[in-house]
């Protein structure tokens, strides 16, 4: 099954939009509550990312049977240096996002810490993707 | 909570009364009513009893079962458990004193109120907070709607509820305790528990395994206060009634069924307390995906006001709750002059009472589950993705479910055919698939033989 959502820049009411549809679809197919979670969180965070430092994206899941792929790609300012943006509490967000309670350095560890599979790619000045990959077993 | 049959439901419908209007069918929180021969259908499956479509009937079809105030004749220590929001159905001049006399006078021989062990509700809760950190945040199991709102919408969060019976339980065994340490013969107490809502009876009549409930009579709050009140027109202002022991809660006691009673009086440094369905659901939904963070305690109220608010409450519920807060307003007045709240008589057997309260977990039964095996159910999710092309998404609900996404579940899983959409049989009359005599068949099979136009049934 295929899931499309599209990120508005700046638009932090509607943050949570894909991983509540997602939520809900998995809760649909008895997907267990444990792994739900983890999905729904790795998700949140990279909308969220796509939505304070991009100028807007895609969010793309495909789930089958055993596992959820999740791909959040946006156009946007791009991660010059990758590693150093995985690392916790490094935080590149502009003040007033860190005001609205945003931006504390933890989007992309979070996101690793809930998915099995991880892989970030990045062109400066043109945009990032986020695929991630969750089993359900 | 809940049988091997599945939860036990107090609320049914009136066939009698159902005119099959759909008012509650759009309203149900958890989409659990369908119309089916001109009636409302209730899924035992989804319904959490929360009262909703009790209250929004315009012709009080939905009943609430509950036992024959006669009854309690049949037991010479007949006990009376009393919700303090019954304090609150009656009129200022009415003092609680007098209603006391009056339930004695009806027949009750005891009477005990059920907050009368909210503090000691309280501490239990703090003592399972302290040794469960892990499990915060926690949500109170004082509502029972909400416990099963819970297990089947939001599963992820079963192991949150704090696994202890409410003030209710731990009351009633108080009262047993009581008489029986006084040499009264369990075969001669019958406990009656005077119910504000459809939930907290459907908790009582099911409990967990196979221990039976101590309550062993239901009666309706509203059916109670007919008779009291009616008792105490007959006795007339005068009246002169003999002398009894008053009842004294404490303040935390009295405000403890209302909006907030619990948040004041936990442990907790951050927690919140909603109450009405529809809040508590956005709150949860917003839970569940791990938005609101560092939060412990959640008292959660299925009702607009909480207790002051049920189902079976006959005033209105922001009267009631502040005849509450004046009678807690003179406990708290009492307190501070050094008396002690009859209530605590109870902290003699806290530990005992305390080791009665706890229940076993909760467990998630998710009505959400379109199939067991996940391939199945993704095959139902692509099938219903591409029936809703064909609905009109107005959810007009003249199919007999609330929404064209409901009627596609329904469709999918057996439950109910997309035929009955209103919208889709244009097309398949268009297409000759379907002639007008059987799209007027399958309208009269949802809403009944009587609602085509008169002009129509006598040509046939």
């Amino acid at each position: 099954m295929h899931l499309e959502y599209t990120v508005v820049e700046g638009d932090f009411v509607n943050a949570g939009t894909a991983s509540s549809s997602v939520k809900k679809t998995l809760k649909q197919l008895n997907v267990q509550p444990a792994v739900i979670k983890r999905v729904v969180v790795a998700l949140y965070e990279a909308e969220v990312n796509a939505i304070a430092h991009a100028y807007g994206g895609k969010v793309l899941v495909d789930i089958d049977s055993d596992k959820i792929k999740m791909t959040v790609a946006d156009k946007g300012p791009g991660i010059p240096d990758i590693a150093l943006a995985m690392q916790e509490g490094y935080s590149t967000a502009r003040p007033e996002v860190r005001d609205m309670g945003f931006g504390a350095g933890m989007g992309l560890p979070n996101m690793q810490k809930n998915v099995d599979k991880l892989n970030v790619t990045s062109e400066v000045g043109v945009g990032t993707t986020v695929e991630m990959e969750v089993a359900f077993v | 909570m809940d049988n091997e049959q599945g939860f036990f439901h107090s609320l049914y419908v009136d066939g009698d009364r159902c005119i099959g209007c759909s008012h509650c069918m759009k309203i149900c929180p958890t989409e659990a009513i369908r119309i089916r021969d001109g009636k409302a259908h209730i899924d035992g499956e989804r319904c959490i009893d929360c009262g909703v479509c009790y209250s929004e009937c315009p012709m009080k079809a939905f009943q609430i079962m509950e036992d024959d105030f006669g009854e309690i004749h049949n037991y010479p220590h007949s006990v009376a458990l009393i919700p303090a929001v019954f304090l609150g159905q009656f009129p200022d001049e009415i003092r609680v004193s007098r209603i006391y006399a009056a339930l004695k006078d009806l027949g009750f021989r005891h009477v005990f109120e059920v907050e009368s062990s909210a503090l000691i509700y309280a501490e239990a809760k703090n003592r399972y907070a302290m040794e469960n950190k892990d499990k915060e945040p926690l949500i109170s199991s004082f509502c029972p709607a909400i416990v099963r709102l819970i297990q089947v919408k939001y599963p992820s969060l079963v192991d949150n509820i704090i696994p202890l019976k409410a003030p209710l339980d731990i009351s009633a065994t108080y009262a047993l305790k009581k008489l029986t340490d006084q040499g009264v013969p369990r075969n001669e107490i019958g406990i009656f528990y005077v119910t504000p809502c459809a939930a907290k009876i459907a908790a009582v009549k099911s409990p967990v395994g196979e221990v039976k409930s101590i309550i062993d009579g239901v009666i309706n709050m509203d059916s109670l206060y007919n008779i009291v009140f009616k008792k105490i027109k007959e006795q007339g202002k005068n009246y002169v009634f003999p002398p009894l022991e008053t009842p004294r809660l404490s303040a935390d006691a009295i405000l403890s069924t209302l909006t907030n009673g619990e948040r004041r009086i936990c442990m907790a440094k951050r927690s919140y307390s909603i109450d009405g369905i529809h809040n508590v659901i956005d709150f949860l939904e917003k839970l569940e995906n791990d938005e609101i963070e560092g939060v412990q305690f959640l008292e959660l109220r299925a009702c607009d006001q909480s207790c002051a608010g049920a189902t079976l409450s006959c005033e209105n519920r922001f009267l009631c709750s502040e005849r509450m807060y004046g009678r807690a307003r003179k406990a708290a007045e009492r307190e501070r002059n050094g008396e002690v709240p009859r209530e605590r008589e109870m902290d003699a057997h806290k530990e005992y009472l305390i080791e009665c309260s706890g229940v076993e977990a909760v467990q998630p039964r998710s009505v959400l589950t379109l199939d067991p095996d996940i391939s199945k159910a993704l095959e139902k999710m692509e099938k219903i993705r591409r029936l809703k092309e064909c609905l009109p998404q107005i959810d007009c609900g003249l199919c007999g479910s609330p929404t064209c996404d409901s009627l596609v579940t329904d469709h999918v899983c057996g439950k109910g055919s997309i035929k009955d959409c209103v919208f889709y049989q244009r097309y398949l009359e268009r297409t000759g698939q379907m002639t007008p005599e059987e799209c007027i068949d399958m309208m009269q099979n949802i809403w009944g033989g009587n609602r085509i136009s008169g002009e129509l049934r006598n040509k046939e």
